[in-house]
């Protein structure tokens, strides 16, 4: 191990050790005060947040070519960290509201950043498929935290069972490529895979990978595990799932297909459009049928993986793919902070035992509390992608993209269902305002502050999108 | 070349026809017992192709410690024997089609795209030696250390998530 | 491959299935001889000098027993579990060396079965795969008490493997070497009860755990299970668990002899053949009076303190020892000073001596809290 490769993984390292130690700590703080373990975490969080903005521009591989660090995982851990962060603040009333306040629930959402982290690094399938594991394993058992209700424990099995099942794919898919390459560095397989002929066995391993995949991103047809776990899952981890699970499963997803299998763009593609179409129509259409507000959001975070998903279909393009990726990786940018907000204010009207959570419930909140009702329609907008929101510009960037990639019935369907997502986003709007009701609402300083930080994001960010675009298309800049 | 083949054949027949039996009979201890012959004979595999150590660490991780796991597991629930009738009656024939859909497309490739399956080159660590052993250690803790370590804190957490969700708190 | 190497190996698998049928059945008289002794009574004596020929009339015995199969019993796992309980236990023995070799018509004949590069790993597997007979016997009698039996066993084998398997890691460290003859040889000098003393302590407990034995005996523990997972066995069946329970002792008392104690080597044994398979038997004889010594002084442990003894004791104990095994090597290694290799088993004997420390003042805290 030399210094090279210490400072490859610096961040995760610090983080890595963070966790552990406040695994211990945590034995230390008494039960009632386990607010102190989350602001630990937090600043875990954002020390590691500080030494990854200071790795901008650095670009090396370590620990024998197993992880990268580059522009793109700099932009992507960083995201991630903000994520956790978010994650952080929106647990940290609602887990002790909710009875659910341990101080494993912050170690075990470090542990699943580690992971997301390790991805968005992975140079090698191994890395990739040790880092699934890491990042999924804290989730599955924080979709089942909370112990005293069956849904939750519903939840964690459903989404251990499958995710499992999902891991499965990825194994045999990386086996069925190493058969093929003799290799599982990513740098190897384009190697191997440009000198000799695309192998059917190399197809079919992406394939499989693809599928794995495409379970953690929740993408049709692997999504049935998606409304269930959202639901029954506390909503802290909810939204952290949404969109940390996401971020990784995109970053990996984009590192591995960008890396190494752009020989197989000519087979890949059509799958890729075909499972970009379907997410995109199908999320979309099941959600405008749900009446908890935690099932129409699990379905919106199904469309959304379909839209981050059309950045994949001009892959093979060498011209169109750094915008492309570029502009996935902005949607992911809106998609999270939008998430995060959308479910702050769930947060903010649930109740105990899974009161507070229709859409009816929501009535009358424009006339009580009308900050709170405005970021809710701040959110709603940014998920339908009117302006003036990060889902705009978002979809604005990737739709260019695709047409420019010469894929303009994806768009055509990418904005006909946003069309149709309207109506169902909007009916959360006209309940908040034109229906009377007497919702009540829990105010927790850190709560109110990030449903605020979100939404102030998806808002001014909006209005000047560039430097973020330009971000990103720097950080896919020397991915190729 | 022939002894391998034949021993080959036979244990291809074993490994199938168990995973066949694990899937297809009623009773989970019986389906247990057929996944411990698979993956005993899978070890089998492993010492054909040259690996005893990955052999003997199959046999001890999977057949030993994963399978006793569960068997107890199915034991203490008492549910051996799984009901007959089916809660999906569309079930059967639907996956019957799909798997079908699916032999047809592999077969078409497999007919179509065979002739681009490259050349495979094995992997340039010395196999059949009787350093195997140091060889793998060696790799283990250099090339492979990252992903060795990560595994480490991977199953650090599983226990502390295993911990957090059976155990009771106390009041 | 010519047809004498085949013949050479079925031979020597055959005398050694012999071995271990015949030690069995002697070691059996040897246990209630012993025991008698300790317990001021004479033991079996009657038949034939000494009693000696007892052994041969339990087995006609048992041999001439009414064999039962309970009416809603699994009747090919329990047909099938007392044969997956003794094949382990035979073929176990195969890469344990008795001796070196011999000239016999020319060719040199090897006293062990087989020599894998991967010795002590094999033991492992076949000792971990033996847990199935003893689980599959308690579960198809269809019997709550050998249910209960059978889940006991499975829980503390899998509980008690890992430090078996560590204190295994301890002496391969120390040999360098996987395999059982390198270990063998690497003892020339000094066994590794001398340089690894908590190691081979750790074995012992950990396969007393293993098979069952006093006071391990949970999974046969009459007061509470009647007699545990063999309890609708009789006849043939029965015999063949108490066969497979003995003949475990035997391999284990052989391979303990052969990681720590020297196994075949003695004085003269390079230039004697024949002695490697004397110092062996002598070896695994007075190990087998120390596992007999055991069951008649040692009450058994209760069931929940033997499994919290297994995980929060002799794991770690054993890690802490493999760290200080290595460490030790390392250093000397390093730092070319054989002082460091020699601190190994005084540190081990430290860390040996914490750990009974804390299980004391453990014990003094509940006692104190129970008054």
């Amino acid at each position: 191990m030399t210094q090279l490769d210490f400072q490859t993984l610096l961040p995760l390292t610090i983080l890595t050790v963070w966790a552990c130690v406040l695994l211990i700590v945590d034995l230390f703080i008494p039960k009632n005060r386990k607010g102190i373990t989350a602001v630990l975490a937090a600043l875990g969080l954002a020390v590691t947040l500080s030494f990854t903005i200071l790795q901008i521009g650095r670009e090396n591989s370590g620990y024998s070519g197993m992880v990268v660090l580059d522009g793109f995982s700099t932009f992507v851990n960083a995201l991630i960290l903000v994520s956790g962060l978010l994650g952080i603040a929106l647990a940290y009333g609602y887990v002790k509201r909710m009875g659910l306040e341990r101080g494993e629930y912050y170690t075990l959402l470090l542990f699943s950043v580690v992971g997301m982290m390790l991805m968005a690094q992975a140079a090698d399938l191994i890395v990739v498929f040790i880092a699934l594991e890491l990042l999924s394993i804290p989730l599955y058992v924080l979709a089942a935290f909370s112990r005293t209700s069956a849904e939750s424990e519903e939840a964690g099995i459903k989404y251990f069972l499958l995710g499992a099942f999902a891991t499965g794919f990825v194994v045999y898919g990386t086996a069925l490529v190493f058969g093929a390459t003799g290799t599982t560095s990513l740098v190897g397989i384009v190697g191997s895979a440009s000198n000799g002929t695309s192998s059917l066995l190399l197809t079919i391993g992406a394939a499989l990978i693809l599928v794995g995949f495409g379970f953690k991103v929740a993408a049709v047809p692997f999504h049935m595990w998606t409304p269930d776990v959202y639901q029954g899952a506390p909503t802290s981890v909810t939204a952290f799932m949404a969109a940390g699970a996401k971020i990784a499963g995109f970053a990996a997803l984009l590192r591995v297909f960008a890396t190494a299998f752009p020989t197989l763009a000519t087979d890949l593609t059509d799958i890729l459009w075909a499972l970009s179409a379907v997410t995109m129509i199908l999320g979309n259409v099941v959600a405008i049928s749900q009446t908890n507000i935690k099932r129409m959001l699990a379905y919106s975070s199904i469309a959304h993986a379909g839209y981050i998903l059309m950045a994949f279909v001009p892959y093979g393009n060498k011209d169109i793919m750094p915008i492309s990726i570029a502009a996935g990786l902005f949607y992911l940018v809106s998609y999270v902070f939008t998430n995060f907000g959308a479910w702050g204010v769930v947060i903010a009207l649930e109740k105990s035992e899974g009161k507070g959570l229709e859409i009816g419930d929501y009535a009358g909140l424009g006339r009580k509390y009308p900050a709170l009702a405005a970021a809710m329609t701040v959110f709603m907008l940014s998920l339908i992608g009117l302006p003036p929101t990060l889902g705009l510009v978002g979809k604005f960037y990737l739709f260019r993209a695709v047409i420019a990639g010469g894929y303009t019935g994806l768009a055509i369907i990418g904005v006909v269902t946003s069309l149709v997502s309207a109506y169902y986003y909007l009916r959360v709007v006209v309940t908040m305002y034109m229906k009377d009701g007497e919702p009540t609402t829990e105010r927790e300083p850190m709560l109110d502050f990030t449903t605020a930080f979100t939404a102030i994001v998806t808002v001014v960010v909006s209005l000047v999108p560039q430097w973020l675009f330009l971000l990103a298309s720097n950080a896919v800049l020397k991915l190729f | 070349m022939t002894v391998d083949l034949i021993l080959f054949l036979i244990l291809a027949l074993v490994s199938v026809s168990t995973a066949l039996g694990m899937l297809l009979s009623r009773n989970t201890v019986y389906s247990a017992l057929f996944l411990v012959l698979n993956f005993v004979t899978v070890a089998v595999f492993y010492l054909l192709l040259g690996a005893p150590f990955i052999a003997m660490a199959q046999v001890t991780v999977y057949a030993g410690a994963i399978m006793v796991l569960f068997l107890f597991v199915i034991m203490l629930l008492g549910t051996e024997v799984l009901p007959a009738s089916n809660i999906l009656p569309w079930q059967k024939p639907l996956a019957g089609g799909l798997a079908a859909v699916l032999a047809v497309e592999a077969i078409y490739l497999l007919l179509v795209r065979a002739r681009s399956v490259a050349q495979v080159t094995s992997p340039d660590v010395a196999i059949n030696s009787m350093d195997n052993l140091r060889e793998m250690g060696k790799v283990l803790f250099s090339t492979y250390l990252l992903p060795f370590e990560v595994t480490s804190i991977l199953l650090l957490v599983a226990m502390v998530g295993a911990i957090v969700l059976t155990k009771k708190e106390k009041a | 491959m010519d047809w004498t190497f085949w013949l050479e190996w079925v031979l020597k698998g055959f005398v050694l299935c012999l071995v271990l049928l015949t030690g069995f059945a002697y070691l059996t008289y040897y246990e209630r001889r012993a025991l008698a002794r300790m317990q001021n009574r004479i033991g079996p004596n009657r038949a034939g000098p000494q009693g000696l020929l007892q052994p041969i009339a339990d087995a006609v015995k048992l041999f001439f027993k009414e064999e039962l199969t309970p009416a809603r019993a699994y009747k090919i796992v329990f047909f099938l579990a007392p044969i997956v309980t003794v094949v382990p236990s035979l073929i176990i023995a195969a890469v344990i060396p008795w001796g070196t070799s011999f000239q016999l018509f020319g060719r040199t004949i090897t006293l062990y079965v087989a020599d894998i590069n991967v010795g002590v790993l094999y033991l492992m597997s076949i000792a971990s795969i033996a847990v199935y007979g003893i689980v599959l016997a308690g579960w198809s009698s269809n019997n709550k008490y050998a249910m209960l039996g059978g889940m006991r066993s499975s829980a503390q084998m899998i509980s008690y493997e890992l430090a078996l398997g560590l204190s295994f890691v301890t002496a391969i460290l120390l040999a360098n070497s996987m395999r059982m003859i390198d270990i063998v040889n690497a003892q020339s000098s000094w066994w590794f009860v001398v340089i690894q003393p908590v190691g081979a302590l750790i074995f012992w407990i950990a396969t007393l755990a293993e098979v069952n034995r006093a006071p391990f005996d949970m999974p046969e523990a009459e007061q509470e299970l009647t007699a545990g997972y063999h309890a609708e066995y009789s006849g043939m069946k029965f015999a063949l668990f108490f066969m497979a329970e003995y003949q475990k002792m035997i391999v284990i008392c052989a391979i303990l002899a052969t990681l720590f104690f020297g196994g075949y080597l003695g004085p003269f044994v390079d230039k004697f053949w024949f002695l490697g398979p004397v110092y062996m038997f002598a070896k695994v004889f007075i190990l087998l009076f120390f596992m007999i010594w055991v069951r008649a002084t040692w009450p058994r442990i209760r069931y929940d303190r033997l499994m919290s003894f297994g995980w929060k004791v002799l794991v770690p104990l054993a890690l802490a020892v493999v760290f200080i095994t290595a460490t030790g090597i390392l250093l000397a290694q390093e730092l070319n000073n054989q002082l460091y290799f020699w601190a190994i088993p005084f540190v081990s004997i430290v860390a040996a001596g914490i750990a009974v420390m804390m299980i004391y003042r453990e014990l003094r805290r509940k006692a104190y809290e129970r008054a």
